[in-house]
């Protein structure tokens, strides 16, 4: 049975009023995920660069340095894990898949017989385990989907800071990052990688073994270079993996919203079916009431 | 190795500063002034706040503010990594100075904390690199 005209018309009215919400939203994404793609293709030289410095200190300087080097002997017992989400919703399945990967890596690392500690940044993903009871030893928010170099600053040096703890107060042994990689505005894939201790091969940046030659100058020397470069090489990760899960999290609200207010224009043009076929139903009613009325009081006339 | 030139690579850590061929590039280490000209073996250095000076073939001289960072040499490739790297040319003189001016006085007042040194730093740097490039003009 059809529900009331009324009632139709009152639907139509609210999912009129959704789809221009999520409309504006869409359209905002999609203005602020190309700065937001600008700002992350920008910060990419200085990565590459810093890359390439850093791999050259860890490979050819043969410097013990706490930063490159696991401690005691190499055994890991305890891991750092930052997980980046976004502070708020509609943006599809993006925070849970970061977040889904971070609890793959957690299992993983656990099996490996790891203690792992978590650093959030994303009121998402600090909802989420705070909801499930379950431990953060840090946390961000509200700038999920505009980060600044400042905020990779602190991230990092509060990281920075517990890597160099000793275990017995609180240190970690490795710091693992958790975050969403822009492939391009279709794809966004989560992506779970090793900040530190360094991994002196990380795929297509790398300069190959042959490409670089192994007598290296350092100024003033290696252990003060690698001092130096190295809080500055995990801030610009952190930076990095900001800027790419803030495009990516732009990319995935505007397809989001844009599978919204298609729906909701397909609900509107449904509801707007169904509201005709009431009305026409009504009116063909109220004739043949008005009909059969006539006819009942010229029946009741005739046989008088 | 007569003909050969220097590709020098100067990233900011928000953009790319400047790009291309060079036959000299001259910056301040913690040690001291270095040149690098094409050949250099592989090196890699700290800088303090400076105006790093590149030599393009055309004979142009780029003058680029760099408030610390990092010198790398590679087979012919020059990476200057500075995390607020700016052109000489696109800092107005005045306006460094009055950063600077600024800035001094925020030090002098006794606000000696890792940014307001961090902003010293780079005003005298771009005060530096602008004067040198008015002087060349």
């Amino acid at each position: 049975m059809p529900a009331s005209l009324r009632e139709l018309r009152q639907r139509r009215k609210s999912v009129t009023a959704t789809k221009k919400i999520t409309r504006a939203m869409e359209l905002i994404a999609a203005s602020r995920v190309v700065k937001a793609q600008q700002a992350a293709q920008a910060g990419e030289p200085y990565i590459t660069e810093l890359i390439r410095a850093v791999s050259a200190v860890a490979t050819y300087s043969h410097a013990d340095h706490p930063l490159t080097a696991h401690p005691e002997g190499g055994e890991v017992r305890r891991v750092a894990m930052l997980l980046i989400t976004s502070d708020r919703g509609m943006n599809g399945a993006y925070s849970s898949n970061a977040i889904k990967t971070a609890a793959r890596l957690r299992q993983r690392l656990e099996n490996e017989g790891k203690e792992v500690v978590r650093y959030i940044v994303g009121r998402k993903a600090i909802g989420y385990l705070k909801f499930r009871g379950l431990s953060v030893r840090k946390s961000w928010d509200g700038f999920s989907d505009a980060p600044t170099y400042a905020h990779a600053q602190e991230i990092a040096d509060t990281l920075i800071a517990d890597f160099l703890k000793p275990y017995e107060e609180g240190g970690v042994d490795e710091i693992w990052g958790v975050y969403t990689r822009m492939e391009s505005m279709i794809t966004q894939s989560p992506r779970a990688r090793r900040l530190l201790p360094l991994e002196i091969v990380q795929g297509v940046h790398e300069p190959k073994p042959g490409e670089m030659l192994p007598l290296y100058e350092f100024e003033p020397d290696p252990e003060t270079v690698l001092d130096e470069l190295l809080p500055l090489y995990v801030r610009s990760r952190v930076w990095f993996y900001l800027l790419q899960s803030a495009a990516s999290q732009l990319a995935s609200q505007q397809r989001a919203m844009k599978s919204a207010t298609d729906n909701a224009q397909q609900l509107i043009e449904r509801l707007t079916r169904e509201a005709n076929q009431a009305r026409q139903a009504e009116i063909t009613q109220e004739i043949s009431e008005i009909v059969g009325g006539a006819g009942a009081l010229a029946e009741a006339a005739a046989q008088e | 190795m007569a003909e050969a030139v220097l590709y020098v690579d100067v990233v900011a850590a928000d953009r790319r500063v400047w790009e291309g061929e060079a036959v000299s590039v001259i910056a301040r280490t913690t040690e001291g002034d270095v040149g690098i000209l094409p050949g250099h073996e592989p090196f890699l250095a700290l800088l303090v706040p400076c105006a790093a000076e590149i030599l393009t073939p055309d004979g142009l001289r780029e003058i680029i503010a760099v408030d610390g960072g990092f010198l790398s040499v590679a087979e012919n490739r020059v990476a200057i990594l500075s995390q607020y790297g700016s052109l000489a040319r696109e800092i107005g003189l005045a306006s460094a100075e009055k950063e600077l001016a600024s800035a001094e006085k925020a030090l002098n007042e006794g606000d000696v904390d890792a940014a307001t040194q961090q902003h010293y730093h780079r005003a005298s740097a771009q005060v530096k690199a602008a004067r040198r490039a008015e002087s060349l003009h």
